[in-house]
């Protein structure tokens, strides 16, 4: 009976009703319905939560399909290995701030980060490595600091820019610690073969083109 | 905002590197072009249901809510209702940042303040679904709850040292 509730043909037949209720799609009905009964209800403060919801909905439609685009064509042209000796176990702090460096590229939403960083997961960067990532994605943006630092001044902004890094380096190293510390082996295999998304195997042995430099510098 | 300087910049650059890619190769840009695709289908139905939350939150949560909550605490209690209220709300810093200030000149503390900036911009609660789906719910959690203690730490450093 559960049949015609997931009807994509990437879910498992046989799963119980409630796995298969696509839930992404009942958070989007319920909150769609919310934002705009809310907004009918008071239309004053219903007018400010439309026009925000409006702003972020056109930030999505310009950015989410080139970040999505950038992390197709990351996962086909960029070698493992190239991700592996930047970015991986072995990479040191040097990777931990290319890292950091690559998440405070001016990029829109944290959103749109974490396809990204699934993706360089796969490719064999190391755990911490990624959470610095997000972690200097989401908190670390040269718009927002401008402003921080017109409302806030010097001092506030850079010790708290300062300490964010100082602090956040042994966090993640924790972190990954703790995230390969049991029960995490059923995740290996998905950051080693790529989940059958990307056939990683098909990308070795070819040569570096031009996009590889995007993401990774030589 | 919308079609800023800064997607301009970004959907330039995708375009170069989409047609290196095609003359390159053909059929690894339809490779790309097809996990683009399925990460689309992957994303949009949260994504779209976050954003309306955003609505909700920024156009019917009143600043005035906001400030008594963190205004008149001090303290570490304080810090903690500020850190909270900073990692659950979603608010863009066009309103974050005059809103600290004001906060600071109605006689918050500067730590309760530096928490409420920190978890605000590090952690963004309405985000977690999608990093769950994305990265698994060990990633995430971890993640967000390290950083969450990260934030605390930097918020009592920078309350002792501007305190």
């Amino acid at each position: 009976m559960g049949e015609n509730i997931a009807a994509a043909g990437d879910s498992v037949p046989g799963l119980p009703l409630r796995k298969r209720i696509k839930w992404d799609l009942v958070a989007l009905v319920a909150s769609a319905a919310a934002l705009y009964g809310l907004s009918l209800a008071f239309p004053q403060k219903g007018e400010m939560a439309l026009e925000v919801s409006w702003e972020f909905f056109k930030e999505m439609v310009f950015i989410l399909p080139a970040v999505l685009i950038v992390m197709g064509l990351f996962g086909v042209w960029v070698k493992r290995e190239v991700v592996v000796r930047y970015l991986g176990r072995d990479s040191g702090i040097g990777g931990l701030f290319l890292a950091i460096l690559l998440g405070t590229l001016p990029t829109g939403p944290l959103y749109v980060a974490f396809p990204l960083a699934a993706m360089l997961l796969k490719k064999g960067a190391r755990v911490a490595g990624v959470m610095l990532f997000l972690s200097a994605w989401a908190c670390i943006k040269l718009p927002q600091e401008i402003m921080e630092l017109q409302f806030l001044g010097l001092e506030f902004t850079l010790l708290r820019l300062g300490l964010t890094v100082a602090v956040l380096i042994p966090m993640v190293l924790l972190a990954e610690t703790l995230y390969h510390r049991g029960g995490s082996r059923e995740m290996q295999p998905v950051n080693e073969e790529g989940a059958g998304e990307v056939e990683t195997e098909t990308v070795a042995g070819m040569e570096n083109p031009g996009t590889s430099e995007e993401n990774v510098p030589a | 905002m919308g079609m800023s300087t800064t997607s301009i910049v970004i959907d330039a650059f995708v375009a170069v590197c989409l047609i290196l890619s095609l003359v390159k190769s053909r059929e690894k840009t339809k490779t790309a072009l097809l996990i683009a695709w399925n990460g689309m289908k992957r994303l949009v139905p949260s994504v779209l249901a976050v954003i309306a939350v955003i609505g909700l939150i920024v156009g019917f949560i009143p600043p005035k809510w906001i400030a008594s909550s963190i205004g008149g605490e001090s303290g570490f209690v304080g810090v903690l209702v500020a850190a909270l209220i900073g990692s659950v709300l979603f608010i863009p810093a066009i309103i974050a940042f005059p809103l600290a200030r004001s906060l600071l000149d109605m006689g918050a503390g500067v730590m309760a303040i530096a928490a409420f900036i920190t978890t605000l911009t590090m952690i963004g609660f309405v985000f977690l679904p999608i990093e769950i789906k994305e990265l698994g719910k060990r990633f995430a959690l971890l993640r967000n709850g390290l950083s969450f203690v990260a934030a605390l730490i930097i918020a009592v450093i920078i309350g002792l040292v501007l305190g």
